[in-house]
């Protein structure tokens, strides 16, 4: 397929969102053609920061500047132009921002990398003060505001975002009441051993943590602030603070404004999210999109969601437009084997590869957990052939590397565990866990499997297995 | 913080204020036989008559005693300076000696008692406030409100905090003398291990390694669960307590020259110092040894060494500087500049300390060969300004003094000649790296932000590259701070060590080559 822009002199790319996705497209446009002219406009911040990172401002690990991943002349050096301004309207008929402050700025290529904001189901209560979500800037700004002086927070909504708050309150040594959905902890994207593991810590971190609690409506103090929650069972919860953390959805409400178009043409097609192809190209020439505000039309892969809304796949869709922006030969967004991880407040979470929430009749899977029952491993694989399909490790480190190989080459489960130590990425001097995993495995097996032992040399010059 | 550690940082604050405080009270009464014992022969006639006016005088403060010394001492040797009298010129200086000799104050009788309301106060304090550290917490990292905090970043605690090493060390490097009491405190501690009354020297090696020893069980409550960090820390902890504090009063009390075993050329810069040299070889076969084996270190040791673990091995697991920065220092890690401006100074300054140190080196070396007859009195000037910019200055009024402004490796960073030759070895030929762990980065900041040495780890990192840097002393923080576990410190083959175009894992569309 040839794609639709090539390198040339005068064309203006403009990028509206500075985050992972729109920022990774600019510098890998930049590298690839020295001509074009870029642009990345972004209302929340004058640079980029990593979104991840919020917490650690709010917990006092860093602070802003420290989130920043380049110096800010890195910009100027690159000549990728930074304008910090929200967009109220795009005119796509004639390629046109139009911005809230009524100023207005041409494009040629426009990129949509606009991210996303937090979820709300319109519980009563939902505008009161001392109730957000969180996702920008803005927000961990109104958070600082809203904590002030507090009693009790509340998190609703038991996912990676909900975690983390609770996690930030608890460093400012805020009680916090944890209101979770589900069964348990993150239980509809992990098996229950692993859900039931980060329970324990959360209760270890004397969280509040309720399970199978659902929030029935927010309760006004008479001045339009926060004062306590309902639980759909009928409790009274009483608090200063509401986290509302029931996931996030893309950020398009501004592409609205003005979109019923006559011309179908320069109709943006919404759904979720912007609608694009695999090219990343939405309904409109020129008109692109990445990232967690895009909708794949098609999943990308069998394992994969319509929405991508992780740090990695941003970059990766970045990479992949940037690429299709700056050459004649388009490539489509083909990922490779899924990863991802997070951290619970002091357990690490990695992994590779697919494992279901439930496992179904075609696959099975072993599981390996610590003593302490604050480490784990599962290894999940097909029954009919053995073949790896996917690893979970919490409080564990895996190498990246040896688990794309593994999985994309389809090591059998006994390759696996028997080199299991190849893929250990946990720091020296950490007690190995291998040789527990393997006698587990012999045991539920009935198999006599020995891990290759390495001489004292290798041991003593720390050589890797 | 419970009532226990209030208590102790009360009693901290306590001790550290009756030591800042002591070396202003007490007396000073000179007399003749104490001018005998403390000058050398070849200057008794003309000290004891220069100090006559000073006999049988009592002085209330270290101020006025001082002040009327110099004032006798310098008109004396003003006056033969005026007649380019130079060889009677008393070069040396007895201020300090003569000062302690004439020390009649409450502490030369009680050291014991003022070592114990200063001293052991504050380590008492400080261990009070340390152990219940993180007590009840699960293992994790423990950086919460670090930002927030007067003392780690840059407030007013951090500004009075610094302002008070640079003053202490100013003083103990130039002007020990107002620091006797002090040091009279230490003397009973000294005579026990090395049969010798302190100099000022002891009383700062016996400070620092009880820093070190206090800090370091701080580490251990930071870092529980982290077995890199522990044992690290208690590496740090046995060579410092060992080698650098009892082991070389021990050779003293065996009549050997005072020797730090694990003190390795440049940064031993005064190694290849005739007076060493000397002394090394007037003390037989351990005498011998101590050449020898400092020889080794320096040609084999720091290579093959490095070439296996990087150069973590000395600075961040043996060194004396790297043990008071891991450890006391460790609140302020944080505060290093990672631009790429500060990068650009520090290859300059320390490469150019190493340069300064070995031409010195080889001209001493040369000169104590050919027995000074060539460019004798240069190499002493040499001396005296390596000493003073680079030893006193360098090493330790910025180096320590300035833990709290600029972060707690600015002489291993900017200063080292050590450390910049173990950096140059590490950089071309070892087999230690930080790799990055595929695409796993989240540009977060953690690592950059806690790198002491003001390595931008991230850059790196979120490139998927790994991290071969000079500079880089394996303290192992990095990898500890990832909340994605992407940095792990690693001994491996030298093959893709370093990968100039590394290429991030998981996007199967293209392959892109950061």
């Amino acid at each position: 397929m040839i794609g639709p822009s090539t390198n040339s002199t005068d064309r203006h790319v403009v990028i509206i969102g500075n985050g992972i996705s729109g920022v990774t497209c600019a510098r890998n446009i930049r590298k690839k053609d020295s001509q074009t002219r870029i642009t990345i406009i972004s209302g929340e911040t004058a640079h980029f920061f990593s979104r991840t990172a919020l917490m650690y401002i709010y917990m006092g690990h860093m602070k802003y500047e420290h989130t920043k991943p380049y110096e800010d002349w890195f910009w100027g050096k690159n000549r990728i132009e930074l304008k910090q301004a929200w967009v109220d309207r795009v005119d796509f008929e004639e390629k046109n921002l139009i911005f809230s402050d009524k100023t207005q700025m041409q494009y040629d290529v426009l990129v949509l990398a606009t991210g996303s904001k937090p979820n709300t189901y319109g519980w009563k209560g939902q505008e009161l003060n001392g109730v957000q979500g969180l996702y920008s800037m803005q927000d961990l700004e109104l958070m600082e505001k809203n904590t002030h002086k507090i009693q009790r927070a509340v998190v609703v909504g038991g996912g990676l975002i909900g975690i983390e708050m609770a996690e930030m309150l608890m460093s400012r040594d805020f009680p916090v009441t944890f209101l979770v959905r589900e069964k348990n902890f993150w239980d509809n994207i992990l098996p229950v051993e692993e859900s039931k593991l980060i329970n324990r810590h959360i209760l270890e971190h004397h969280i509040d943590l309720r399970l199978e609690t659902e929030l029935e409506e927010i309760i006004d103090d008479g001045n339009g602030k926060v004062k306590a929650v309902k639980t759909k069972s009928g409790e009274v919860i009483s608090c200063e603070f509401v986290g509302l953390t029931v996931g996030v959805s893309p950020n398009i409400g501004f592409l609205k404004n003005g979109n019923e178009s006559d011309s179908e043409k320069s109709t943006l097609e919404l759904n979720r999210g912007i609608l694009i192809d695999s090219y990343f190209k939405t309904n409109i020439p020129d008109v692109y999109a990445i990232g967690d505000c895009a909708e794949f039309k098609n999943v990308p892969a069998p394992d994969r969601k319509n929405i991508e809304q992780v740090w990695y796949t941003g970059r990766m869709h970045g990479e992949t437009l940037a690429h299709n922006l700056t050459n004649r030969n388009s490539v489509p967004y083909k990922p490779g084997v899924w990863f991802n991880s997070a951290k619970f407040l002091d357990i690490e979470y990695q992994t590779y590869g697919f494992v279901p929430a439930n496992i179904g009749e075609n696959e099975d899977s072993f599981y390996w957990e610590a003593l302490n029952g604050k480490a784990c491993l599962r290894l999940f694989y097909s029954k009919s052939d053995q073949k790896l399909l996917g690893v979970n490790a919490f409080g564990w480190r895996l190498r990246h590397e040896y688990f794309d190989k593994a999985i994309s080459k389809g090591y059998s489960l006994e390759k696996v565990v028997s080199e299991i130590d190849k893929a250990n990425f946990n720091p020296e001097f950490y007690k190995p866990f291998h040789y527990e995993v393997l006698k587990k495995y012999n045991m539920e097996f009935g198999k006599t499997l020995k891990l290759q032992k390495q001489s004292f040399f290798k041991k003593l010059i720390g050589s890797r297995s | 913080m419970n009532i226990i550690q209030r208590i102790g940082l009360i009693l901290f604050v306590l001790g550290l204020a009756i030591f800042s405080v002591l070396p202003f009270i007490g007396s000073y009464q000179l007399e003749q036989e104490m001018v005998e014992n403390e000058v050398k022969d070849i200057h008794m006639d003309a000290m004891v008559e220069v100090l006559r006016p000073m006999y049988g005088q009592y002085y209330e403060s270290n101020f006025a005693f001082i002040s009327d010394f110099n004032k006798n001492f310098d008109n004396y040797n003003e006056e033969l300076k005026a007649k380019e009298d130079w060889d009677n010129v008393i070069w040396d200086d007895y201020t300090y000696p003569l000062t302690k000799a004439a020390s009649t104050g409450p502490v030369s009788q009680n050291p014991y008692f003022y070592l114990a309301i200063t001293v052991c106060l504050g380590v008492l304090g400080g261990l009070m406030y340390i152990f219940p550290l993180h007590r009840n917490k699960p293992e994790g990292i423990k950086n919460d409100g670090i930002y927030f905090s007067s003392m780690k970043a840059r407030g007013l605690l951090g500004i009075i905090t610094g302002t008070w090493l640079i003053v202490f060390y100013i003083i103990l490097y130039w002007f020990p003398a107002y620091l006797t009491n002090l040091i009279l405190m230490v003397d009973p501690l000294s005579i026990a291990l090395s049969g010798n009354p302190a100099s000022q020297w002891f009383l700062y090696g016996f400070i620092y390694t009880l820093a070190i020893v206090v800090m370091g069980i701080r580490m251990f409550r930071k870092y529980k669960g982290n077995a890199y960090q522990t044992i690290r820390t208690a590496s740090v902890m046995f060579f410092q307590l060992a080698f650098a504090f009892l082991l070389p009063e021990i050779l003293v009390l065996l009549n050997m020259p005072w020797h730090d075993f694990k003190n390795i050329w440049p940064l031993d810069y005064s190694f290849f110092y005739d007076y060493r040299i000397d002394g090394m070889l007037n003390s037989g076969a351990l005498g011998m040894f101590m050449l020898v084996w400092g020889i080794i270190l320096i040609v084999l040791g720091v290579p093959i060494f490095t070439y296996f673990y990087g150069k973590r091995w000395y600075c961040s697991w043996v060194c004396g500087c790297g043990g008071l920065a891991e450890t006391l220092g460790d609140p302020y890690r944080q505060l290093s500049d990672k631009s790429l401006k500060s990068w650009q100074i520090e290859r300059y300054m320390i490469h150019g300390v190493l340069v300064f140190a070995v031409l010195m080196t080889a001209m001493t070396i040369a000169n104590y060969f050919s027995g000074f007859a060539i460019l004798g009195s240069a190499t002493d000037q040499l001396h005296s300004a390596y000493g003073f910019l680079i030893g006193s200055a360098f090493a330790g009024v910025i180096g320590t003094g300035f833990y709290p402004l600029m972060g707690n490796r600015v002489w291993c960073r900017f200063g080292c000649p050590l450390a910049a030759y173990l950096g140059l070895v590490q950089r071309f030929k070892s087999r230690f790296r930080i790799t990055t762990n595929g695409g796993q980065c989240i540009s977060c900041g953690n690592c950059s932000t806690y790198c002491e040495m003001g390595i931008d780890v991230r850059w790196y990192a979120q490139r998927g590259q790994n991290i071969v840097r000079s500079s880089c002393v394996g303290c192992g923080v990095c990898s500890a701070v990832c909340p994605r576990g992407v940095l792990k410190l690693e001994n491996a083959d030298e093959e893709g060590r370093i990968n100039e175009m590394p290429i991030i894992i998981g996007n199967k569309s293209i392959t892109v080559k950061s």
